[in-house]
């Protein structure tokens, strides 16, 4: 079981190997001309104004709380749904309280304008 | 808590500008709150350089106004001249010069229409009406030996003559454009994401189009339509049987439907003039210099992007004493920044798409 | 037939007893046979890469009436190759005002995701690197951590219009996880098991997709929006952020973002083969030939839809998924959980 986990590492660093790899070799076939022009920030061919670090209205911020509940919720939801079959009746009385609090939930977030963007 | 906005310059270099306009949006989130449209990077001085030129001489500088269009500006100007002269035109030379216009008319909102879809993210949308066009093209530079720059129409009548195969591509042209259209509605009216990105965006009101002064199909997709071709007919414009096609929304989606019903009307006026076409003369006598009296003369036609004027100034000598070209798409953006107002940047980028504008004719 | 369909199996087998001939002990064995399989999937990444790249724009000329690209090699097969070249020798451009690092990892962290899900996905029978009995969750877990390379890349550039494409890119791609999550929960629950070959062994009498086509629908629908596909390819949106997160890069880093598009892609495809249409389950051809062939077609229609569809606005991309697709699919979940009930107390 754990040398599939090692399996998994292996992947994650060839992943990392291929990018790198791929970068280096890239480096040192490219031209390296770089004047102040060219690191410009680029905006349509003008001199940004300010940083664009800085605090923006950032609407993804409410949709990623409320993903979080969901994903808390979907660990939950896996290993009932592997046994589903096995609970039987228990599993449908159970994932109908389970989905009411989510929808619940769900509407409040959604009523409270969570889902609006900006 | 409190948040800022964004400055953001949106062009000139920017896909969906449609050349080198510039436009400093203000952001807050995604929302515009503010809007500042900067134009003059693709100023050529085209009214200026006229003034040392001859009369002829202008015509070519015309065809760089609206490039898509080069024909209808071609049109415009020597009506302008001609007006001054007191010319009159052979007829066969105003049926010839009706159908050119028309067909440029079909070209140009191919491309209006091609462009726009594209902008809004369909980019297989652009090549259906570009083929077309390009049969359009392909006539006229069998016609006059050029693509864009046409240089076609000349003071007191056309500098040549349509022929029979000319006619005839016509007509196979026009044959087969209703089916394109065909699928064209298919494919894109009834698209649920192309209606969700135009209906009730960037809704503009028959008064505010009025008062900034929007011609062509945009004000006409205002409820008001106002097209010369009727009100003031030109050439033989009043010999047709054909409607001008008005939509009363005012939003992005009916600027798109007003062209597409444009092009069909098109189709019809075309097939008339054909059907009409006269023997004869294809140019007026007239003397080799051009000298019109001191004075001066406006006038006006309905170009595809709406109405085209000119304003000639004469001193008796040959060439104009000052030229000025009342350009429909300097006019029809300057609402910009009015519209962009609360919508979204991909609200924005729809609306400008919509409005069909070129920068050549708004920097002249 | 016996040996097509086995022919990689045999093919890792005859490396393995190499490995073990030379002499080295079964834990540094399986190490190596790991790398080989790393090696392999990245062999597997860079061709469909390849080939999708130049495949797509193939298509995309057939539906817009016009050749695409025909010039090099016969039907321009070598254009790839070539775009591939021109991107390696392109030079690389920071931004002054950029997080170096952070602009420098992003595209490092880029290629992980897919390449991971692909270890846990079958492409025949037993042709798996980590048959791993949480294999959907695991592949729903690694799958979501694409969303921080976009994120990182957007935000480490520090111009406007990337700044922008990561905020969509968050929203978007956080967004339409819940609904992929859900639609794979629907299969759960029929399949009894997370493991990926086990799933695909139900599906020997009836695919999936006829048990659960509301399932199948949100999760195309889903995953088109997870990979950045038209017409949700908000993050880029090119004719509004001009190219959105990707707007600051130049060269193989944005060449890394861009195959890794279409790797995600084929791991999407590859999800929803094996979850939906059978997997490597098919007759006559060997099982990894059925495989490709199904993602094949899947990658087909996205590539199809994306040539087709305008794309949608940023607030009703999210309306759609918050609005439609969520409450369907917790309905699905509803029905799906009364209906095994009802199959296994009353039939």
């Amino acid at each position: 079981m754990l040398s599939n986990y090692a399996i998994i590492a292996i992947l994650t660093i060839g992943g990392l190997i291929f990018a790198a790899a791929a970068m280096l070799i890239s480096r040192i076939f490219q031209p390296r001309k770089q004047y102040s022009k060219k690191t410009d920030t680029y905006e349509c061919g003008f001199e940004t104004k300010g940083s664009s670090w800085m605090s923006f209205r950032s609407s993804y911020f409410v949709y990623a709380l409320v993903y979080l509940i969901f994903e808390v919720e979907v660990i939950f939801l896996y290993p009932w749904a592997v046994e589903f079959k096995m609970l039987g009746l228990f599993a449908i009385v159970e994932m109908i309280i389970f989905f009411t609090l989510l929808i619940a939930a769900f509407l409040f977030a959604w009523k409270e304008g969570a889902f609006k963007w900006y | 808590m409190r948040t800022q906005t964004y400055k953001i310059n949106l062009g000139p270099q920017h896909p969906s500008t449609h050349g080198v306009l510039h436009v400093v949006l203000e952001i807050d989130g995604e929302t515009i709150v503010g809007s500042e449209t900067n134009i003059g990077y693709l100023h050529r001085g085209i009214e200026k350089l006229a003034e040392n030129k001859k009369y002829p001489q202008v015509i070519p500088y015309t065809d760089r106004l609206d490039y898509l269009a080069g024909m209808s500006n071609n049109l415009l100007y020597v009506q302008t001249v001609e007006k001054m002269l007191g010319t009159e035109v052979p007829e066969r030379a105003s049926y010839i010069r009706v159908i050119i216009a028309e067909l440029m008319r079909i070209a140009n909102h191919m491309v209006g229409i091609g462009i726009y879809i594209m902008d809004l993210g369909a980019v297989t949308g652009v090549f259906y009406p570009f083929i077309q066009r390009e049969h359009i093209l392909d006539l006229f530079s069998k016609l006059c030996g050029s693509r864009m720059t046409f240089n076609y129409m000349r003071i007191g009548g056309v500098a040549v003559d349509i022929d029979e195969d000319f006619i005839r591509g016509t007509e196979i042209f026009l044959d087969q454009l209703p089916k394109m259209l065909h699928e064209y509605h298919t494919l894109v009216d009834e698209n649920e994401i192309f209606l969700s990105r135009t209906k009730n965006i960037g809704k503009i009101s028959k008064s505010q189009a009025e008062s900034f002064g929007l011609t062509g199909p945009n004000l006409r997709a205002s409820g008001l339509g106002y097209d010369l071709r009727k009100v003031a007919p030109y050439e033989v414009y009043d010999r047709f049987d054909f409607n001008i096609p008005v939509a009363y929304n005012g939003d992005c989606f009916d600027r798109y439907i007003v062209r597409m019903q444009e092009v069909e009307e098109s189709i019809k006026i075309i097939r008339q003039a054909m059907a009409q076409l006269p023997q004869g003369e294809i140019k007026a006598k007239l003397p080799r210099i051009i000298k019109p009296e001191a004075g001066d003369c406006y006038h006006q036609a309905e170009n595809p992007k709406g109405i085209l004027g000119c304003y000639l100034v004469s001193d008796g000598t040959p060439k104009p004493y000052r030229v000025h070209f009342r350009r429909p798409s300097f006019n029809n953006i300057s609402i910009f920044d009015e519209v962009a107002i609360g919508h979204k940047i991909a609200d924005f980028i729809a609306i400008m798409a919509s409005f069909d504008f070129v920068l050549g004719e708004v920097d002249a | 037939m016996e040996f097509l369909d086995n022919i990689f199996l045999y093919g890792t087998s005859i490396i393995r007893s190499i490995i073990t001939w030379i002499g080295f002990d079964p834990a540094i064995t399986n190490m190596i046979m790991a790398a080989v399989y790393t090696v392999a999937i990245l062999v597997i990444c860079t061709l469909v890469a390849l080939f999708y790249v130049l495949y797509e724009r193939k298509l995309a000329g057939f539906i817009q009436y016009r050749p695409g690209p025909n010039k090099l090699g016969p039907f321009g097969l070598f254009q790839t190759v070539a775009d591939a070249v021109k991107l390696l020798t392109k030079e690389d451009i920071v931004p002054r005002n950029a997080d170096k690092a952070l602009h420098f990892l992003a595209p490092l962290f880029v290629f992980i995701p897919p390449i991971l899900a692909l270890g846990a996905i079958p492409f025949g029978n037993k042709l798996v690197a980590v048959d791993l009995n949480i294999g959907m969750l695991y592949i729903l877990a690694v799958t979501s951590l694409s969303t921080i390379p976009f994120f990182l890349a957007g935000w480490s550039s520090n111009n406007k219009y990337t700044m922008l494409g990561a905020m969509r890119a968050v929203s978007q791609k956080i967004s339409y996880e819940i609904p992929v999550i859900f639609s794979v929960l629907a299969i759960t629950m029929i399949a009894g098991s997370l493991n990926m070959s086990e799933v695909v062994g139900m599906q020997g009498k009836l695919w999936f997709v006829f048990v659960q086509p509301l399932s199948f629908l949100i999760f195309f629908i889903a995953g088109i929006a997870e990979t950045n596909r038209a017409p949700f390819d908000l993050p880029e949106g090119e004719s509004e952020l001009t190219a959105g997160y990707l707007t600051e890069y130049s060269g193989m880093k944005w060449a890394l973002f861009f195959l890794a598009e279409y790797c995600s892609m084929f791991v999407f495809s590859a999800m929803a083969t094996t979850l939906f249409l059978g997997g490597w389950l098919g007759p006559v051809l060997p099982g990894w030939m059925w495989f490709v062939l199904k993602v094949h077609v899947l990658m087909t229609v996205i590539i199809w839809i994306r040539w087709t569809f305008p794309r949608i606005r940023v607030d009703k991309l999210l309306e759609f998924n918050w609005k439609i697709l969520i409450p369907a699919s917790i309905l699905n979940i509803f029905a799906t959980g009364i209906g095994v009930y009802l199959f296994n107390n009353f039939f």
